[in-house]
């Protein structure tokens, strides 16, 4: 097991350094200058030459890179030369509102699987399964920008129930707070609900043909039992590691929907970042993400790891 | 994005769950790309107004006999607009794999044939790509690139590579265990009549399959980039960048968003379809190759 | 005899197959009294699992009953699915042929003798788990306060087997359907388990069907044996009727394969030659007339009907029986 890790970390270093570097790159290596970027209309030859002095923009690229990455070790991943705040003060703001969406989704996502699956589990190869499996891969063709739009629709714009927008903290007024994030939930669950039904469907259509179950049937126990602690418990095992594996890979995901909805997460702050063209604040997010990225991977293929014994344990 | 990942876990996966006849389904899918392909090679010479001209006593005006599905925000002709579109969004999503085909396709079969030290550094570069989350990557790049059609389609092909990549690994690695392989090398064949004669031919076929989901998939992409106004420099119409600027009317003329999004769902969703037909009908592992 | 507990009238059992429909088993009649032992003998294939899936009404979808089954008077196709789940443990028992199979892999031993016992006698958590550890110390486990708490891989394959036992008798069924209780058993356990269930089974009057490949299994602990053969029954009679004078060839033939244990060292074990017959291409005759060492022409033409033509309680289906 410590093997095991041990080999995982020694790939992730090179793999984190690759990011850094990729990163670092493709901010470096654009077209037009950076200081002249800044500096904007106030840009004078002299005034150009000394920023780009005092920001080191003359040294090569590798000294750069080092003293960009050793900054970074140290916390310090750059300030907006718009606004002045710190890229980690402006990531920490956001970090807990798109992980609040993240966890909402993927909630409400399971809501909307769990008895789906069982519900087709059970009735297995009808039509009403074949209508959610259909409905699931159709889904597969509606990203979530489109389902956002028509969530708005019926929600905000025609029954007035739900907010488009508007974002209060948490601490601030809880509920507000909530039902704020319904709709962009709901939308990133729709977006969710099909991975998390076929996989818990397909698990479960496995386990009903297990002896045990014949034998929980055998012994006269009801089906609501059968159903809920015989198999759903055996099947869940995939359903969760794939749950968790979309909470990491949400981070990133949740772009457009925060954009939309105008949710002052991460995404928000990327994609701002980006209209007002302030470089340095979107190289440290995409920076922050990727890495984000990378150890969250990490940590599901150890869960992974930790899991599987078990797997081999319990089912013979 | 999950549906890119998505998509490649069920591809190596586990294809067998889903439809697999040539039903009725599949002809419509069929029907609906062509039809939205001629229109959009032919938008040039079909009789519409300019996608582009803008009439400010027009706006959001409904269905007449001029405009035959109405005006947008800034009085330009819709169905105008969503074929240009349709123009715009299959050249992006039909290139754009063409590059992730090619070089992935390529790197897959080097990793899967040659394995060892080369298979390790193509997997491993491979994940420092797929280290980033796909549209941070994209709209991240297209911001220091610059909008443009080739810009676009650069990038969200070299997204693509990593997918291809695993599937024409993970095929070429099961095939190089088959017999014919075997019988090629004993042969005498060499590297390359081996790749090319008697692996690639097989391998196209699934990245083919593959290559149609990889289509519906860079149209949903470069649509949220248009969406977001990062994608097709204005005012060249996208879908994308169609709904984007529909959501601003949702209370007045909902359609402007509807419109596009249909159309651009109606697309997605025949690619997939078609892609998804073609994909269980060419499954190496059913041994029937 | 008195009202039989089990009827079993001209049952068949058909499933769907690419290939057409399979047979597995064809009109079958049997009759058990309440607190007698009847033995179901068979290769595998033989159809004896279906037989005993039919009588607990546990069937796959997609297959096909034909005939009766009476279950203390009553037709079970007739009752309802509550009525059927109302009877399963109480009045009707099963212990399948792999423990570690049947019982689930994620709930402790004690869930689920527990939740068996909740389910029928409507006993609270504390006393279901007094009564389930009496009930494993019944069937010989030891310790049996701490096995509730321990999950089924972490028991001997014997253990799990007794646990299975224990479940299947804590509502005190008046029928216990034994499924190849002891095949996936070491030989070793084997007595032990059979030597259980024949004592549980005098203790409680209760009647069991013991379901096996193996005539040396039925031989002292059951009252009656069946043999089934493709799905049907070519020989039925008491047991000791059945040993003393096997009519049968097929019967000989099985109980010839069997090992003894006074047989010289390295004695060529005579098996039965050829495979039982394809069940989706039933022969015009005796499914085991191209086995069968005596066959005639007859016997491949007709089939033999089960009767007792000697009135000595012994049935079989042969048209040239051993003298």
């Amino acid at each position: 097991m410590a093997r095991f890790l041990g080999r995982r970390l020694i790939y992730l270093l090179p793999v984190l350094v690759a990011v850094t570097l990729l990163t670092f790159l493709i901010a470096s290596l654009l077209p037009g200058d950076l200081a002249v970027t800044i500096l904007g209309d106030q840009a004078t030859p002299e005034k150009v030459a000394a920023l780009r002095a005092q920001m080191g923009l003359d040294l090569p690229i590798w000294e750069r890179y080092l003293h960009w990455l050793w900054g970074v070790m140290q916390g310090d991943f750059g300030r907006s030369f718009r606004t002045g705040e710190t890229v980690l003060a402006a990531v920490g703001d956001r970090l807990p509102v798109s992980l609040e969406l993240m966890v909402i989704a993927e909630g409400l996502g399971l809501l909307i699987a769990i008895p789906l699956a069982i519900l087709c589990a059970v009735k297995s190869g009808s039509a009403l399964d074949r209508f959610v499996t259909g409905l699931a891969f159709g889904k597969l063709s509606l990203p979530p920008y489109l389902v956002a739009i028509l969530l708005i629709y019926l929600f905000a714009v025609q029954l007035n129930l739900l907010p488009a927008t508007g974002w209060v903290p948490f601490n601030e007024d809880p509920l507000t707070n909530i039902r704020s994030f319904v709709l962009p939930g709901l939308t990133l669950a729709f977006a969710e609900w099909p991975v998390l039904m076929r996989v818990l469907r397909s698990d479960m259509i496995a386990t009903l043909q297990e002896d045990y179950i014949a034998m929980a049937k055998a012994k006269g126990l009801r089906p609501a039992r059968i159903l809920f602690v015989h198999a759903l418990k055996p099947s869940s095992l995939t359903l969760v590691t794939v749950t968790g594996i979309n909470i990491g890979r949400l981070i990133g995901g949740t772009l457009i929907i925060e954009t939309i909805f105008a949710l002052p997460g991460i995404g928000r702050l990327l994609v701002g970042a980006i209209y007002a063209r302030d470089f340095i604040i979107l190289q440290g997010v995409v920076l922050f993400v990727a890495v984000g990225f990378v150890i969250v991977n990490f940590i599901v293929d150890l869960l992974y790891a930790v899991l599987d014994p078990r797997i081999r344990h319990g089912r013979a | 994005m999950v549906a890119l990942e998505a998509d490649v876990e069920s591809a190596v996966a586990a294809p067998a769950a889903r439809r697999r006849r040539v039903g009725p389904l599949f002809i419509a899918a069929i029907a609906w790309i062509a039809l939205i392909a001629s229109a959009a090679i032919f938008a040039g010479v079909l009789p519409l107004p300019s996608p582009t001209e803008i009439d400010m006593l027009g706006k959001r005006a409904p269905p007449s006999a001029e405009h035959w599905l109405g005006n947008d925000a800034l009085g330009r002709d819709v169905l105008s607009r969503l074929i240009f579109g349709a123009r715009f969004s299959l050249t992006v999503g039909l290139l754009a794999p063409v590059i992730g085909i090619v070089v992935g396709g390529f790197l897959g079969m080097m990793a899967g044939y040659f394995r060892g030290r080369l298979e390790t550094f193509i997997v491993g570069g491979m994940d420092v790509l797929l280290a980033f989350p796909p549209l941070v990557l994209a709209l991240a790049v297209t911001a220091y690139l610059g909008q443009s059609l080739a810009n676009l389609t650069f990038v969200l092909g070299v997204l693509g590579i990593p997918a291809f990549t695993r599937v024409a690994r993970a095929v070429t690695l099961s095939l190089s265990e088959r017999e014919f392989v075997t019988a090629a090398r004993a042969l005498g064949a060499t590297h390359s009549r081996i790749l090319l004669r008697e692996l690639l031919p097989n391998v196209m076929l699934p990245l083919l399959a593959f290559f149609l989901l990889g289509v519906a998939v860079t149209i949903v992409v470069e649509g949220a980039l248009s969406f977001l106004g990062l994608g097709v420099p204005p005012p060249a119409p996208s879908w994308g960048s169609m709904i984007g600027e529909g959501r601003e009317s949702l209370d007045l003329a909902p359609q402007l968003a509807f419109l596009p999004a249909g159309f651009m769902f109606a697309t997605v969703l025949a690619f997939n379809i078609v892609g998804d037909t073609l994909r269980a009908l060419t499954d190496p592992r059913a041994g029937k190759l | 005899m008195s009202e039989p507990l089990l009827s079993i009238e001209g049952v068949s059992v058909d499933l769907p197959t690419p290939r057409g429909p399979l047979r597995a088993v064809d009109k079958v009649d049997l009759a058990l009294a309440p607190g007698r032992t009847l033995g179901v003998v068979g290769e595998s294939g033989c159809g004896k699992t279906m037989l005993s899936r039919a009588i607990l009404q546990l069937l796959p979808k997609r297959a096909k009953l034909g005939g009766r089954i009476l279950f203390q008077g009553q037709d079970m196709a007739s009752l309802s699915a509550e009525a059927l789940r109302r009877l399963r443990g109480p009045e009707l028992a099963v212990v399948f042929q792999d423990p570690m199979t049947s019982l689930n892999p994620v709930l402790t031993i004690g869930t689920q003798i527990v939740e068996t016992l909740q389910a029928h006698l409507g006993m609270d958590t504390s006393a279901a788990a007094k009564r389930g550890a009496e009930l494993l110390a019944a069937v010989g486990i030891p310790a049996p306060e701490q096995r509730l708490r321990q999950y089924p891989h972490q028991l001997s394959g014997g253990m799990r087997q007794r646990v299975a036992i224990a479940i299947a008798l804590s509502c005190e069924p008046k029928l216990l359907i034994a499924d190849e209780p002891t095949t996936a058993l070491d030989v070793t356990i084997q007595a032990q388990i059979l030597d259980l269930l024949a004592r549980e089974q005098k203790r409680r009057h209760m009647a069991m069907i013991l379901i096996t490949h193996d005539l040396g299994v039925v031989a002292g602990r059951t009252d009656e044996v069946a043999v089934m053969y493709a799905g049907r029954i070519v020989e039925r009679a008491p047991t000791a009727e059945l040993f003393a004078r096997m009519r049968m060839p097929y019967t000989q033939a099985l109980l010839a394969a069997l090992p003894r244990l006074d047989s010289p060292p390295h004695t060529a074990l005579p098996a039965i030659g050829g495979r039982p017959p394809d069940p989706t291409r039933p022969l015009p005759g005796c499914s085991f007339a191209p086995r069968c060492r005596y066959a005639e022409s007859d016997c491949r033409d007709v089939k033999p009907a089960l009767a007792d033509p000697d009135k000595a309680g012994a049935f079989y289906a042969c048209w040239h029986p051993l003298p």
